[in-house]
């Protein structure tokens, strides 16, 4: 959460056009993460807020930090955007380990951070029921864990938890469009799903549903990639050959999006627009150029895991949020799912992620 | 029985084989051992102390004893010159039905150990199947194993349907969180099945057989080896052990996923070859397997250690594999041109 908090005020303080600039050059040229551009402007700003304590240097905090394979974009970004908050610190020494979608792997690198004595652990584990012991054991060895994205099956296991919010991101979604199509309330509204039977994505569903429902429309059309851009190519072709008139399509998924987009353009079709999910760079810049159907995203912020890492070192060092009357750091932080168009976009693309 | 293998078709391995089998896999182990022993001066000398440490030693082998006990396996059937793709599938689907409702249900009346038994009869039903397929439906092992693979990983999903199952039976989580004699659960598990599996392959006719039968299939069948039942109790054997591990990852994660396992029978099977069990059969090694999980679960160790880079640590792991199947062949060739 502080991520995007620190980041508008930098905005504010005039950086606006050097971060989005720097952005789309590294999005146009490498394949460097996101968030790094972010990160140099913010160390060039002087490391932090101007005038927040918290910014200060304390005492070191070694923390150790796990999350599965980068096997898609925003996974990716997970580690790098974590990896480039903790290099903004000078008081965390950051131990990342090999992401792995192997959980005896992942629960014998929290042991090896148990057996170092580390003060933190940033963990966004690959299955949250499987890693729940190893956590308990690290938090009854008195480290403080993290617990990013997805949550452990007993909640004594982290001291902070830090999540998104699938089901506002279906609200977000299911409102946009509503507010763009609430007049016909004869719209085709179609939406293609991630892999259909894991909760999060019955969560979106359910969001979006909800979020139809405030201006009386509902989805026509429904089918489920599986986050993948071949799954999302075949997914949206099978959509577009089902759906001969559509005016609004949402996307859970903007890794899967690169597919669905491909096979919007084979089908030469544009009678509708898109909203997608997640918020990658080109999504973004695609709204921003305003030349495909792309509309519009709802963020799942990347960033979750360098909000870990904040809250780690605020939690090792016994600080508060300073914006916070709460003396401690909070036990559960869930973030915001906004809607990213044309008139925000810029606000966004630094915290985006390649994918 | 010798003399029947002899003048078949390698006709100089076998005699070559018997010859220097003894000093030859001494020979190796010892390189293995030495190569274990430099590892871990690499890990005293970057993480010195933090590495020495017995805690370390004990996640080292906690997390190689699940992989050991597939890899186990995977040494009888790599050693009858047969390979076991599905070990891992098999796991995460024994690691499924071992816990559904159902079977915690039932273990909660009678007894802990049906989680346990479960997961073994699912792995050893697996098995079942393949060798069944591969001895008398005359597929190729690769083939009927791969499609075990995808089918078994399929049928975990729809069990599960995709979703973690957590363990609730607590007796059973209590007696895999053990200690006894400070050494875990697991690690006991492990060392037990790999010396019922050292005893099976050096000591017995079934072990005797299953090198024979990879040493030449056809000329174990003229010495009167049923080769076609040997082959089958060779995969019940291999699924028997992966179903095994999927009970400790069980006991481990306190939950069952069809995720779990995903690419073990990569990790197995390079284990083994390391190890110095020949990939077309006819030799094995049970210690070899041993070190071979010991050495890539120290180097998975010391990478963690060290903070170092995520992908290195892969680059590592397949240099690794290419030398020691480099030296191998080194020591085959050796072996077969010095009578």
């Amino acid at each position: 959460m502080s991520a995007p908090l620190t980041l508008r005020r930098r905005l504010m303080l005039g950086a606006a056009g050097l971060t989005a600039v720097a952005t789309l050059t590294a999005g146009c040229t490498s394949n460097t993460p996101a968030p790094d551009p972010n990160q140099t402007t913010t160390a060039a700003g002087g490391g932090g807020s101007e005038g927040n304590p918290n910014s200060e240097p304390g005492d070191t905090v070694v923390i150790g930090f796990s999350a599965p394979a980068a096997d898609h974009g925003w996974m990716g970004a997970i580690t790098s955007a974590a990896e480039a908050r903790a290099a903004t610190y000078q008081d965390v020494d950051l131990r990342v380990v090999e992401g792995t979608n192997d959980v005896n792997l992942q629960i014998s690198q929290i042991e090896t951070f148990i057996n170092d004595g580390v003060d933190a652990i940033v963990l966004l584990p690959f299955d949250g029921a499987a890693l729940t012991q190893v956590a308990l054991r690290a938090m009854e060895a008195g480290i403080v864990v993290v617990n990013v994205d997805r949550e452990f099956s007993d909640p004594n296991a982290a001291r902070v938890t830090v999540l998104g919010d699938n089901y506002g991101m279906g609200v977000s979604a299911g409102r946009y469009i509503c507010g763009e199509l609430g007049d016909n309330p004869d719209a085709i509204v179609a939406e293609i799903a991630g892999i259909d039977s894991l909760p999060l994505t019955q969560d979106r569903s359910l969001g979006f549903n909800d979020g139809l429902a405030t201006c009386g429309l509902d989805v026509d059309n429904r089918v489920a990639a599986d986050f993948t851009i071949q799954g999302g190519e075949a997914a949206a072709a099978n959509l577009l050959q089902a759906a001969p008139q559509i005016d609004a399509i949402w996307n859970h998924d903007d890794d899967q999006g690169v597919g669905v987009l491909a096979a919007i353009e084979a089908a030469g079709r544009d009678e509708f627009f898109m909203v997608g999910g997640a918020g990658s760079v080109n999504v973004m810049e695609a709204i921003q150029a305003g030349d495909t159907v792309l509309q519009a995203t709802v963020i799942y912020p990347s960033t979750q895991a360098a909000d870990g890492i904040d809250l780690a070192r605020l939690a090792v060092q016994q600080r508060s949020l300073n914006d916070f009357a709460e003396v401690e750091v909070p036990r559960l932080v869930q973030l915001y799912a906004p809607v990213v168009t044309a008139d925000n976009v810029e606000q966004y693309l630094p915290t985006a992620f390649q994918s | 029985m010798s003399t029947t293998t002899a003048p078949a078709a390698p006709p100089e391995q076998a005699p070559a084989r018997r010859r220097f089998a003894l000093p030859g896999s001494l020979v190796r182990n010892l390189g293995l051992v030495i190569a274990l022993v430099a590892l871990c001066i690499v890990g005293y000398v970057t993480a010195g102390d933090r590495f020495l440490s017995t805690d370390n030693f004990v996640t080292i082998l906690r997390f190689a004893a699940v992989i050991g006990v597939v890899s186990i396996g995977m040494t009888f059937v790599i050693t009858a010159g047969g390979i076991d793709l599905s070990v891992g599938s098999v796991l995460g689907l024994a690691s499924i039905w071992a816990s559904t409702l159902a079977t915690q249900t039932m273990a909660g009346q009678v007894h802990w150990s049906i989680i346990v038994l479960t997961a073994c009869l699912v792995g050893a039903g697996c098995g079942l199947v393949n060798g069944v397929l591969i001895a008398y439906g005359k597929v190729v092992a690769f083939i009927a194993t791969l499609a075990m693979m995808v089918g078994a990983r399929g049928l975990a999903e729809m069990i599960s349907d995709k979703r973690t199952q957590i363990v609730t039976e607590n007796d059973f989580l209590d007696f895999f969180r053990g200690s006894p004699l400070g050494v875990p659960m697991l690690v006991w598990i492990f060392a037990l099945v790999a010396a019922l599996g050292w005893v099976l392959l050096n000591r017995t006719t079934f072990g005797r057989r299953t090198i024979a039968v990879g040493g030449n299939p056809e000329a174990a069948r003229l010495a009167g080896i049923r080769v076609r039942e040997h082959t089958v109790a060779l995969y019940v054997l291999c699924g028997l052990c992966a179903g095994l591990a999927g009970a400790m990852m069980l006991a481990r994660t306190t939950a069952g996923s069809s995720t779990h396992g995903t690419l073990y029978e990569l990790d197995a099977i390079a284990a083994v070859v390391v190890g110095g069990t020949l990939l077309m059969g006819g030799r094995g090694t049970i210690v070899g397997s041993v070190l071979g999980v010991l050495i890539f679960s120290a180097l998975s160790n010391i990478f963690t250690l060290n903070n170092l880079s995520i992908s290195a640590q892969s680059v590592t792991k397949g240099a690794i594999i290419v030398v020691a199947v480099l030296l191998q062949q080194r020591f085959a060739s050796r072996s077969l041109s010095s009578p």
